[in-house]
Protein backbone atom coordinates (compact mmCIF):
# COMPACT_ATOMS: atom_id res chain seq x y z
CA UNK A 1 0.00 0.00 0.00
CA UNK A 2 1.17 3.21 -0.78
CA UNK A 3 1.85 5.97 1.82
CA UNK A 4 -1.21 8.38 2.59
CA UNK A 5 0.55 11.87 2.42
CA UNK A 6 -2.72 13.27 3.07
CA UNK A 7 -6.49 13.80 2.41
CA UNK A 8 -7.94 15.42 -0.35
CA UNK A 9 -10.27 18.80 -0.08
CA UNK A 10 -13.35 18.96 -0.51
CA UNK A 11 -14.97 19.75 -4.47
CA UNK A 12 -16.49 23.30 -4.81
CA UNK A 13 -19.45 23.72 -3.34
CA UNK A 14 -19.85 20.44 -1.90
CA UNK A 15 -18.78 21.24 2.09
CA UNK A 16 -20.83 24.35 3.82
CA UNK A 17 -19.27 27.42 4.59
CA UNK A 18 -18.90 28.14 8.60
CA UNK A 19 -21.13 31.10 8.43
CA UNK A 20 -24.22 30.73 6.66
CA UNK A 21 -26.96 33.24 7.95
CA UNK A 22 -30.01 31.56 7.06
CA UNK A 23 -29.36 29.13 9.45
CA UNK A 24 -28.81 31.50 12.39
CA UNK A 25 -26.85 29.85 14.84
CA UNK A 26 -24.16 30.10 12.59
CA UNK A 27 -24.14 34.02 13.44
CA UNK A 28 -22.89 34.12 16.46
CA UNK A 29 -20.43 30.76 16.16
CA UNK A 30 -18.87 31.15 12.68
CA UNK A 31 -15.46 32.14 12.73
CA UNK A 32 -14.89 35.41 11.86
CA UNK A 33 -10.80 35.34 11.16
CA UNK A 34 -9.25 33.50 8.07
CA UNK A 35 -8.51 29.54 8.74
CA UNK A 36 -5.03 28.51 8.38
CA UNK A 37 -4.31 25.61 5.96
CA UNK A 38 -2.87 22.69 8.05
CA UNK A 39 -0.92 20.35 6.11
CA UNK A 40 -1.97 16.58 7.00
CA UNK A 41 0.80 15.72 9.21
CA UNK A 42 0.85 12.21 11.78
CA UNK A 43 -1.35 14.28 13.92
CA UNK A 44 -4.10 14.00 11.24
CA UNK A 45 -3.14 11.61 9.51
CA UNK A 46 -4.20 8.93 12.28
CA UNK A 47 -7.24 8.41 14.30
CA UNK A 48 -8.92 6.69 16.93
CA UNK A 49 -9.32 2.95 16.61
CA UNK A 50 -12.53 1.18 17.96
CA UNK A 51 -13.64 -2.32 18.86
CA UNK A 52 -16.55 -4.50 19.33
CA UNK A 53 -15.11 -3.82 23.03
CA UNK A 54 -16.83 -0.17 22.69
CA UNK A 55 -20.08 -1.66 22.00
CA UNK A 56 -22.97 -3.99 23.42
CA UNK A 57 -24.69 -6.49 21.28
CA UNK A 58 -27.74 -4.41 20.21
CA UNK A 59 -26.24 -0.85 19.86
CA UNK A 60 -27.32 -1.60 16.54
CA UNK A 61 -31.22 -2.29 16.96
CA UNK A 62 -32.73 1.01 18.17
CA UNK A 63 -36.05 -0.85 18.73
CA UNK A 64 -34.54 -3.11 21.20
CA UNK A 65 -33.38 -1.06 23.68
CA UNK A 66 -36.56 -0.64 25.98
CA UNK A 67 -39.28 -3.64 28.13
CA UNK A 68 -41.82 -2.95 24.86
CA UNK A 69 -41.27 -1.72 20.90
CA UNK A 70 -41.41 1.65 19.96
CA UNK A 71 -44.06 3.75 18.25
CA UNK A 72 -43.94 4.23 14.83
CA UNK A 73 -42.80 3.02 11.06
CA UNK A 74 -40.56 0.39 11.95
CA UNK A 75 -37.01 0.87 8.91
CA UNK A 76 -34.19 -0.25 8.35
CA UNK A 77 -31.16 1.87 7.77
CA UNK A 78 -28.20 0.69 6.06
CA UNK A 79 -25.12 1.39 3.22
CA UNK A 80 -21.30 1.41 2.83
CA UNK A 81 -18.94 3.54 3.78
CA UNK A 82 -16.41 4.10 1.27
CA UNK A 83 -13.90 7.06 0.29
CA UNK A 84 -13.95 9.25 -2.75
CA UNK A 85 -11.72 6.59 -4.36
CA UNK A 86 -14.68 3.71 -3.76
CA UNK A 87 -12.53 1.94 -1.59
CA UNK A 88 -14.52 0.81 1.40
CA UNK A 89 -13.64 1.68 4.78
CA UNK A 90 -14.30 -0.84 7.59
CA UNK A 91 -13.83 -1.55 10.99
CA UNK A 92 -15.19 2.04 11.96
CA UNK A 93 -17.16 3.29 14.34
CA UNK A 94 -20.77 4.72 13.33
CA UNK A 95 -23.21 6.97 15.92
CA UNK A 96 -26.33 7.57 14.82
CA UNK A 97 -28.95 9.76 17.27
CA UNK A 98 -32.54 10.71 15.89
CA UNK A 99 -36.04 11.89 17.39
CA UNK A 100 -38.68 9.58 17.68
CA UNK A 101 -42.19 8.91 15.54
CA UNK A 102 -43.86 11.90 16.73
CA UNK A 103 -40.79 14.50 15.79
CA UNK A 104 -39.47 14.43 19.82
CA UNK A 105 -35.91 13.94 21.55
CA UNK A 106 -35.82 13.02 24.95
CA UNK A 107 -33.62 15.93 25.68
CA UNK A 108 -34.14 18.58 28.54
CA UNK A 109 -34.09 21.31 26.30
CA UNK A 110 -36.45 19.76 23.63
CA UNK A 111 -39.62 22.09 24.67
CA UNK A 112 -41.70 20.53 21.38
CA UNK A 113 -45.28 19.32 22.53
CA UNK A 114 -45.36 16.26 21.76
CA UNK A 115 -45.23 13.21 23.38
CA UNK A 116 -42.02 11.13 24.43
CA UNK A 117 -41.60 7.64 23.80
CA UNK A 118 -40.57 5.40 27.06
CA UNK A 119 -39.62 2.89 24.48
CA UNK A 120 -37.37 4.69 22.46
CA UNK A 121 -33.96 6.81 23.33
CA UNK A 122 -33.54 7.37 19.82
CA UNK A 123 -29.71 6.78 20.04
CA UNK A 124 -27.47 3.69 18.01
CA UNK A 125 -23.89 2.50 17.29
CA UNK A 126 -22.53 -0.12 15.09
CA UNK A 127 -18.74 -0.45 13.66
CA UNK A 128 -19.01 -1.24 9.62
CA UNK A 129 -18.05 -4.62 8.47
CA UNK A 130 -15.14 -5.27 6.14
CA UNK A 131 -16.33 -4.86 2.90
CA UNK A 132 -17.89 -1.32 4.88
CA UNK A 133 -21.23 -1.71 5.15
CA UNK A 134 -23.40 -0.78 8.05
CA UNK A 135 -26.85 -1.39 9.44
CA UNK A 136 -29.41 -0.03 11.98
CA UNK A 137 -32.82 -1.29 12.86
CA UNK A 138 -35.25 1.90 14.36
CA UNK A 139 -38.23 3.88 13.43
CA UNK A 140 -38.78 6.94 11.16
CA UNK A 141 -38.50 10.10 12.67
CA UNK A 142 -41.16 12.28 12.83
CA UNK A 143 -40.72 16.25 11.86
CA UNK A 144 -40.40 18.92 13.98
CA UNK A 145 -40.45 22.58 14.39
CA UNK A 146 -37.57 24.56 15.08
CA UNK A 147 -37.08 28.02 16.16
CA UNK A 148 -34.70 29.18 13.21
CA UNK A 149 -37.20 31.63 11.21
CA UNK A 150 -40.98 31.95 11.63
CA UNK A 151 -42.89 28.48 10.80
CA UNK A 152 -39.76 26.51 10.57
CA UNK A 153 -40.09 23.07 10.46
CA UNK A 154 -37.18 20.07 10.34
CA UNK A 155 -37.41 17.75 7.90
CA UNK A 156 -37.30 13.38 9.09
CA UNK A 157 -33.55 13.25 9.52
CA UNK A 158 -31.37 10.62 11.22
CA UNK A 159 -27.81 12.08 12.68
CA UNK A 160 -24.60 10.08 11.51
CA UNK A 161 -21.03 10.55 13.40
CA UNK A 162 -18.25 8.55 11.20
CA UNK A 163 -14.86 8.39 12.38
CA UNK A 164 -12.80 6.88 9.35
CA UNK A 165 -9.23 5.85 9.30
CA UNK A 166 -8.04 9.50 10.43
CA UNK A 167 -8.62 12.33 12.27
CA UNK A 168 -8.92 14.14 8.95
CA UNK A 169 -11.65 11.82 7.76
CA UNK A 170 -14.08 12.83 10.85
CA UNK A 171 -17.58 13.63 9.60
CA UNK A 172 -20.78 14.41 10.84
CA UNK A 173 -23.51 14.47 8.50
CA UNK A 174 -27.21 13.99 8.73
CA UNK A 175 -29.49 11.74 6.35
CA UNK A 176 -33.08 12.75 5.13
CA UNK A 177 -35.89 10.59 3.57
CA UNK A 178 -36.81 10.92 -0.03
CA UNK A 179 -39.86 12.97 -1.43
CA UNK A 180 -39.75 14.96 1.97
CA UNK A 181 -41.48 18.28 0.90
CA UNK A 182 -39.88 20.04 4.24
CA UNK A 183 -36.17 19.69 2.19
CA UNK A 184 -36.79 22.62 -0.35
CA UNK A 185 -37.02 24.73 2.64
CA UNK A 186 -34.19 23.56 5.25
CA UNK A 187 -31.72 26.15 5.64
CA UNK A 188 -29.41 22.81 7.03
CA UNK A 189 -29.98 20.51 3.90
CA UNK A 190 -29.50 23.78 1.78
CA UNK A 191 -26.19 25.16 3.23
CA UNK A 192 -24.46 24.27 0.05
CA UNK A 193 -24.68 25.44 -3.38
CA UNK A 194 -23.82 21.94 -5.21
CA UNK A 195 -27.35 20.39 -5.40
CA UNK A 196 -25.80 17.01 -6.27
CA UNK A 197 -24.17 17.22 -3.02
CA UNK A 198 -27.22 18.16 -1.57
CA UNK A 199 -29.20 15.23 -2.54
CA UNK A 200 -26.53 12.65 -1.85
CA UNK A 201 -27.78 13.41 1.81
CA UNK A 202 -31.53 12.31 0.75
CA UNK A 203 -31.51 8.36 1.24
CA UNK A 204 -32.75 5.82 -0.98
CA UNK A 205 -35.85 3.35 -0.57
CA UNK A 206 -34.26 0.13 -0.91
CA UNK A 207 -36.00 -3.12 -2.07
CA UNK A 208 -32.77 -5.23 -1.50
CA UNK A 209 -32.76 -4.24 2.06
CA UNK A 210 -36.69 -4.19 3.02
CA UNK A 211 -37.46 -7.27 4.83
CA UNK A 212 -40.67 -8.84 3.78
CA UNK A 213 -43.45 -8.59 6.39
CA UNK A 214 -41.04 -6.52 8.33
CA UNK A 215 -39.50 -3.49 7.66
CA UNK A 216 -38.90 -1.38 4.55
CA UNK A 217 -35.24 -0.19 4.02
CA UNK A 218 -33.38 2.98 2.70
CA UNK A 219 -30.09 3.05 1.83
CA UNK A 220 -27.69 5.87 2.55
CA UNK A 221 -24.04 5.36 1.42
CA UNK A 222 -21.88 7.66 3.05
CA UNK A 223 -18.46 8.62 1.53
CA UNK A 224 -14.96 10.03 3.27
CA UNK A 225 -12.39 11.86 2.06
CA UNK A 226 -10.16 10.25 -0.58
CA UNK A 227 -6.34 9.73 0.68
CA UNK A 228 -3.54 11.39 -1.62
CA UNK A 229 -0.42 8.77 -1.80
CA UNK A 230 2.66 9.02 -2.91
CA UNK A 231 2.63 8.13 -6.41
CA UNK A 232 3.54 4.39 -6.67
CA UNK A 233 6.91 3.24 -8.85
CA UNK A 234 6.01 3.55 -12.97
CA UNK A 235 6.24 -0.70 -13.89
CA UNK A 236 8.61 -1.36 -16.32
CA UNK B 1 -13.80 5.49 -9.76
CA UNK B 2 -14.16 8.78 -8.48
CA UNK B 3 -16.53 10.26 -5.71
CA UNK B 4 -17.48 13.25 -3.30
CA UNK B 5 -17.15 13.54 0.14
CA UNK B 6 -20.56 13.42 1.75
CA UNK B 7 -21.28 17.14 2.62
CA UNK B 8 -21.01 18.02 6.06
CA UNK B 9 -24.33 19.20 8.80
CA UNK B 10 -24.56 20.31 11.76
CA UNK B 11 -24.49 17.46 15.27
CA UNK B 12 -27.57 20.00 16.50
CA UNK B 13 -28.43 21.01 19.73
CA UNK B 14 -29.23 17.11 20.98
CA UNK B 15 -26.03 15.95 20.12
CA UNK B 16 -25.83 14.64 23.76
CA UNK B 17 -28.51 11.68 22.75
CA UNK B 18 -25.85 9.77 20.41
CA UNK B 19 -22.39 11.07 21.47
CA UNK B 20 -22.11 11.14 25.35
CA UNK B 21 -22.13 7.10 25.94
CA UNK B 22 -18.41 7.76 24.59
CA UNK B 23 -17.55 10.97 26.63
CA UNK B 24 -13.94 10.33 27.97
CA UNK B 25 -12.07 13.06 30.06
CA UNK B 26 -9.78 10.87 31.61
CA UNK B 27 -7.56 9.11 28.91
CA UNK B 28 -4.82 8.39 30.97
CA UNK B 29 -5.87 6.11 33.99
CA UNK B 30 -3.05 4.86 36.76
CA UNK B 31 -0.15 3.12 34.73
CA UNK B 32 -0.32 4.84 31.75
CA UNK B 33 3.30 6.03 31.29
CA UNK B 34 3.80 10.38 31.43
CA UNK B 35 3.54 13.56 32.50
CA UNK B 36 -0.09 14.05 33.93
CA UNK B 37 -1.80 17.15 33.28
CA UNK B 38 -5.45 18.49 33.06
CA UNK B 39 -6.63 20.93 30.48
CA UNK B 40 -9.99 23.41 31.72
CA UNK B 41 -11.59 25.47 29.64
CA UNK B 42 -14.36 26.91 27.95
CA UNK B 43 -16.41 27.39 24.72
CA UNK B 44 -16.99 31.16 24.55
CA UNK B 45 -19.69 32.76 21.61
CA UNK B 46 -19.48 36.02 19.37
CA UNK B 47 -21.15 37.68 22.33
CA UNK B 48 -18.45 36.31 25.12
CA UNK B 49 -21.72 34.10 25.87
CA UNK B 50 -20.82 30.40 27.30
CA UNK B 51 -21.78 27.50 24.89
CA UNK B 52 -23.49 24.80 26.53
CA UNK B 53 -23.98 22.44 24.12
CA UNK B 54 -20.66 22.09 22.57
CA UNK B 55 -18.50 18.77 22.11
CA UNK B 56 -14.86 18.43 21.90
CA UNK B 57 -12.96 15.97 20.53
CA UNK B 58 -9.02 15.35 21.23
CA UNK B 59 -6.19 13.16 19.75
CA UNK B 60 -2.77 12.53 21.05
CA UNK B 61 0.33 10.64 20.59
CA UNK B 62 1.45 9.06 24.16
CA UNK B 63 4.49 10.15 25.28
CA UNK B 64 6.72 8.57 23.49
CA UNK B 65 5.54 10.02 20.32
CA UNK B 66 3.51 7.04 19.03
CA UNK B 67 -0.41 7.12 18.19
CA UNK B 68 -2.60 4.69 19.12
CA UNK B 69 -0.98 2.28 21.28
CA UNK B 70 -2.59 -0.18 23.00
CA UNK B 71 -1.86 1.53 26.79
CA UNK B 72 -3.07 4.40 25.80
CA UNK B 73 -5.40 5.36 22.83
CA UNK B 74 -5.03 9.05 22.97
CA UNK B 75 -8.43 10.11 22.18
CA UNK B 76 -11.06 12.13 24.36
CA UNK B 77 -14.62 13.00 24.30
CA UNK B 78 -15.98 15.83 26.41
CA UNK B 79 -19.21 17.87 26.28
CA UNK B 80 -19.48 21.35 27.66
CA UNK B 81 -21.96 22.50 31.00
CA UNK B 82 -23.79 25.47 31.90
CA UNK B 83 -21.13 27.74 31.69
CA UNK B 84 -19.35 26.18 28.99
CA UNK B 85 -16.70 24.48 30.68
CA UNK B 86 -14.89 21.05 28.86
CA UNK B 87 -12.08 19.25 31.01
CA UNK B 88 -9.79 16.99 30.21
CA UNK B 89 -7.30 14.33 32.34
CA UNK B 90 -4.67 13.37 29.90
CA UNK B 91 -0.26 12.90 29.58
CA UNK B 92 1.75 15.44 28.04
CA UNK B 93 2.12 13.62 24.33
CA UNK B 94 5.92 13.57 22.76
CA UNK B 95 7.14 15.13 19.69
CA UNK B 96 5.49 13.90 16.23
CA UNK B 97 6.79 14.12 12.97
CA UNK B 98 5.22 17.19 10.82
CA UNK B 99 5.74 18.39 7.42
CA UNK B 100 8.84 17.08 5.34
CA UNK B 101 10.01 14.86 9.09
CA UNK B 102 10.66 17.89 10.75
CA UNK B 103 9.62 17.03 14.37
CA UNK B 104 6.48 18.87 15.73
CA UNK B 105 6.17 20.56 19.07
CA UNK B 106 3.66 18.67 21.76
CA UNK B 107 0.42 18.97 20.78
CA UNK B 108 -2.98 18.29 20.59
CA UNK B 109 -5.44 17.90 17.96
CA UNK B 110 -8.96 18.92 18.34
CA UNK B 111 -12.53 18.74 16.77
CA UNK B 112 -15.08 21.01 17.99
CA UNK B 113 -18.61 20.26 17.53
CA UNK B 114 -21.63 22.44 17.88
CA UNK B 115 -25.01 23.52 16.87
CA UNK B 116 -24.15 26.24 14.86
CA UNK B 117 -21.15 25.13 12.94
CA UNK B 118 -22.17 23.38 9.69
CA UNK B 119 -19.00 21.58 9.78
CA UNK B 120 -16.43 21.26 12.37
CA UNK B 121 -14.04 23.33 13.85
CA UNK B 122 -10.54 22.14 14.21
CA UNK B 123 -7.82 23.67 16.29
CA UNK B 124 -4.93 22.39 18.11
CA UNK B 125 -3.58 22.80 22.08
CA UNK B 126 0.14 23.63 22.50
CA UNK B 127 1.99 23.42 25.93
CA UNK B 128 3.63 26.78 27.52
CA UNK B 129 6.92 27.19 27.90
CA UNK B 130 8.10 24.61 25.59
CA UNK B 131 11.19 25.94 23.96
CA UNK B 132 10.12 23.31 20.62
CA UNK B 133 6.82 25.99 20.04
CA UNK B 134 9.48 27.99 18.54
CA UNK B 135 10.29 25.95 15.88
CA UNK B 136 7.01 24.12 15.25
CA UNK B 137 6.39 24.17 11.80
CA UNK B 138 2.58 24.13 11.96
CA UNK B 139 2.69 26.93 14.65
CA UNK B 140 5.28 29.07 12.24
CA UNK B 141 2.18 29.07 9.62
CA UNK B 142 -0.41 30.98 12.11
CA UNK B 143 0.34 34.89 12.04
CA UNK B 144 2.44 35.64 15.27
CA UNK B 145 -0.38 38.01 16.98
CA UNK B 146 -2.70 34.83 17.03
CA UNK B 147 -0.19 31.71 18.46
CA UNK B 148 -0.96 32.47 22.04
CA UNK B 149 -4.93 31.55 21.29
CA UNK B 150 -3.23 27.94 20.54
CA UNK B 151 -0.98 27.73 23.81
CA UNK B 152 -2.89 27.17 26.92
CA UNK B 153 -2.05 28.95 30.16
CA UNK B 154 -0.34 27.44 32.81
CA UNK B 155 -3.17 26.91 35.83
CA UNK B 156 -1.55 25.45 38.91
CA UNK B 157 0.78 22.41 39.25
CA UNK B 158 0.08 19.91 36.27
CA UNK B 159 -2.87 22.28 35.07
CA UNK B 160 -3.28 24.29 31.98
CA UNK B 161 -6.36 26.46 30.92
CA UNK B 162 -7.16 26.81 27.61
CA UNK B 163 -10.70 28.40 25.82
CA UNK B 164 -12.09 28.52 22.01
CA UNK B 165 -13.10 31.59 21.50
CA UNK B 166 -15.29 31.34 18.66
CA UNK B 167 -14.67 34.85 17.20
CA UNK B 168 -13.83 38.38 18.22
CA UNK B 169 -10.36 40.06 18.84
CA UNK B 170 -8.79 36.82 20.40
CA UNK B 171 -10.86 34.65 18.73
CA UNK B 172 -9.32 30.95 18.58
CA UNK B 173 -7.12 30.39 15.43
CA UNK B 174 -9.08 27.11 13.82
CA UNK B 175 -7.55 25.34 10.74
CA UNK B 176 -8.72 23.99 7.29
CA UNK B 177 -7.62 20.90 7.83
Amino acid sequence: MANITGYRRPAAGTQPEYLFPAYTSTIKRAPTKPLVLLPHTQSELTGPVFGYDDLQPGDHDLTRQHAAAPIGERIIVSGQLRDEDGRAVPHTLIEIWQANAAGRYPHRIDQHDAPTDPNFTGCGRTLTDERGRYRFVTIRPGEYPWRNHYNAWRPAHIHFSIFGPAFATRLVTQMYFPGDPLLAADPMFNCVPDERARNRLISALDWESTVPEFALGFRFDITLRGAQQTPMEREP
Amino acid sequence: MSLQATTSQTVGPFLHIGLTWLIIEDLAPAGVAGERVSVDGRVLDGDGAPVNDALLEIWQAGADGKFGEKSFRGFGRSATDDQGRFRFRTIKPGRVAGPGGKLQAPHIAVNVFMRGLLKQLVTRIYFPQDPANAEDPVLALVPSERRATLIAKPAGAGALEWNVLLQGHDETVFFDC
